[in-house]
């Protein structure tokens, strides 16, 4: 019995469009509590609590992106790729999380700490820089985009992904004090996940030896 | 003639009334939290829970009109590395930890060193309350009624000999009780330190207790430094080990990034770590941040310490 594309674009995308904003849901919900003087599940520290967990969606999500063309390569099938976009898009949608919840929840919009804090604080503004270079892959993620800009420029741009992973990891990494396991098990799936790339950046490299 | 001082680390009586109705609405939001909390995780670890005495101490002038912080928030969100690095691991692993009997070495530049008995270097029948401000270098804070003895009360008993200018402190590493340490975090085991001076300033306490009973484990049980002017990574937690030296201690935090933790680490928010900034904080319990006061409001009793000193460089 195979899954055809159809029954994936029907139920497929629906389903895995529900478990992603899980996370968000239940982010939501638990401020929704925290703002009533409700029991609810922030903690004590509910901001740090807030801004953490909407940081390591957002980098889980974005590796989960990353993931799609290797798994496509390994099950030899491009259904795969049909969830790709949807995934990309709810990796830039847990950045806006996680940036709201530091400007509005943590720093309630103080803009003069918040642009010292990029200026000032590298690990802000790495975080920051892949932000930035995330907004033009998101607003050109349509297929009307893709047409304008043909694929093959669309493609290239759409590279810039590798950079954005990098910059999140070692935001992440950065972050964290003393030496910490947990940035680095993010930074391996990361590093395994580009070298599944080689090829691609090193076309001829991959030439010479076979 | 009983003549009220004010200090300035008290609280005005003015400042303190449109606060605490600000505070009680907050408060609203840790009890909240705690009780969300207690939902999530179930109360597994309650039987190997140490039942914790209750301390006797007298009051002293160490008092704040501040809210405390509550309880659980105190004894469920701390940063204690060796239980592991999230905020809510020490609560759940400190069980492991045997405070009962224990010892303290003491050596160095001291007439008296050895091994001691915690209740031979601590008078038990002494036991002071003092409420503190306590400031994370992470720019959260709070306010916890300790019960303990001056510092200096027991470096008398030590006898530092006039060569002594440091205080250094060392916490258990004892992997059988400390799971964290599986983790090579910082380098093991976690060591503090002092200036002389500033140890036998009366602000610095050696807690034994908080909120009137012994300390629960993951705040550092059986006994811990309290020094409310400086960060809170410099208030070492279950100490093993006193030494009196001549030269600066390392510590483990400046080891870990000289960059960002200095060995002062005087709460002072004209210095910025370098990850964060350290003009404000939020006290655990409000939603908004508080401006920081420099030395965490203690300058009265402190600022003589550093004299003529460039704060900026010896952070």
């Amino acid at each position: 019995m195979s899954i055809t594309a159809k029954q994936l674009r029907q139920y497929g995308k629906p389903l895995v469009f529900a478990l992603l904003s899980l996370p968000a849901l239940w982010l939501a919900w638990n401020w929704w509590l925290a703002f009533q003087y409700q029991p609810n599940g922030l903690g004590f520290n509910p901001q740090e609590t807030s801004n953490r967990f909407s940081g390591d969606w957002a980098l889980r999500i974005l590796l989960l992106s990353l993931a799609i063309t290797p798994l496509s390569k390994l099950i030899g099938s491009p259904k795969p790729i049909l969830f790709r976009r949807m995934i990309g898009l709810f990796a830039f949608f847990y950045v806006c999380v996680h940036i709201t919840s530091y400007v509005w929840l943590d720093m309630l919009f103080d803009w003069v700490e918040l642009w010292s804090d990029v200026m000032k604080r590298i690990y802000i503004t790495v975080g920051f820089a892949a932000f930035l270079l995330l907004i033009p892959l998101a607003v050109t993620s349509t297929n009307g985009w893709i047409k304008r800009m043909g694929a093959k420029r669309w493609q290239r741009l759409h590279q810039a992904i590798y950079v954005i992973g990098l910059l999140g990891i070692v935001h992440f990494i950065m972050m964290r004090k003393g030496f910490q396991i947990e940035p680095l098990i993010y930074a391996a799936i990361l590093l395994a996940l580009l070298a599944f790339r080689w090829r691609k950046f090193f076309p001829k490299t991959a030439r010479a030896t076979g | 003639m009983l003549i009220k001082h004010k200090h300035s680390w008290q609280e005005t009586e003015n400042s303190v009334t449109g606060e605490s109705l600000y505070l009680n609405r907050r408060t609203l939001m840790v009890g909240a939290a705690a009780a969300g909390a207690a939902i999530a995780a179930p109360n597994v670890f309650a039987q190997r829970e140490r039942e914790l005495a209750e301390l006797a101490a007298r009051p002293t002038e160490y008092k704040s009109n501040e809210s405390l912080t509550p309880e659980n928030a105190v004894t469920q969100y701390n940063n204690f590395y060796e239980f592991g690095v999230s905020k809510g691991d020490p609560y759940q692993n400190a069980w492991r930890l045997q405070p009962k009997p224990w010892s303290i070495q003491v050596d160095g530049l001291v007439d008296k060193p050895g091994e001691y008995a915690l209740e031979d270097l601590i008078d038990f029948n002494a036991l002071e309350d003092r409420i503190y401000r306590l400031r994370c270098v992470e720019a959260w804070s709070m306010v916890v009624p300790w019960i303990g003895v001056s510092l200096a009360s027991v470096l008398k008993k030590i006898e530092p000999q006039s060569g002594a200018k440091y205080v250094r402190f060392e916490t258990l590493a004892d992997p059988k009780q400390m799971p964290g340490l599986r983790w090579p975090v910082l380098d093991w085991p976690y060591v503090e330190g002092l200036r002389i001076d500033e140890a036998m300033n009366d602000l610095a306490l050696l807690a034994v207790g908080l909120y009137g009973k012994e300390l629960p484990n993951q705040n550092g049980a059986p006994v811990r430094l309290v020094v409310p002017w400086k960060y809170g990574f410099k208030s070492i937690k279950s100490i093993v080990r006193i030494s009196l030296t001549e030269t600066e201690p390392k510590t483990s935090w400046n080891l870990s990034a000289p960059r960002e933790y200095g060995f002062y680490s005087n709460v002072n928010p004209e210095v910025d770590h370098p990850r964060w900034s350290q003009k404000r904080e939020r006290r655990i319990g409000e939603f908004g941040r508080r401006e920081t006061q420099k030395f965490n409001g203690y300058g009265e009793m402190v600022a003589d310490l550093y004299a003529g000193m460039d704060l900026r460089a010896k952070f």
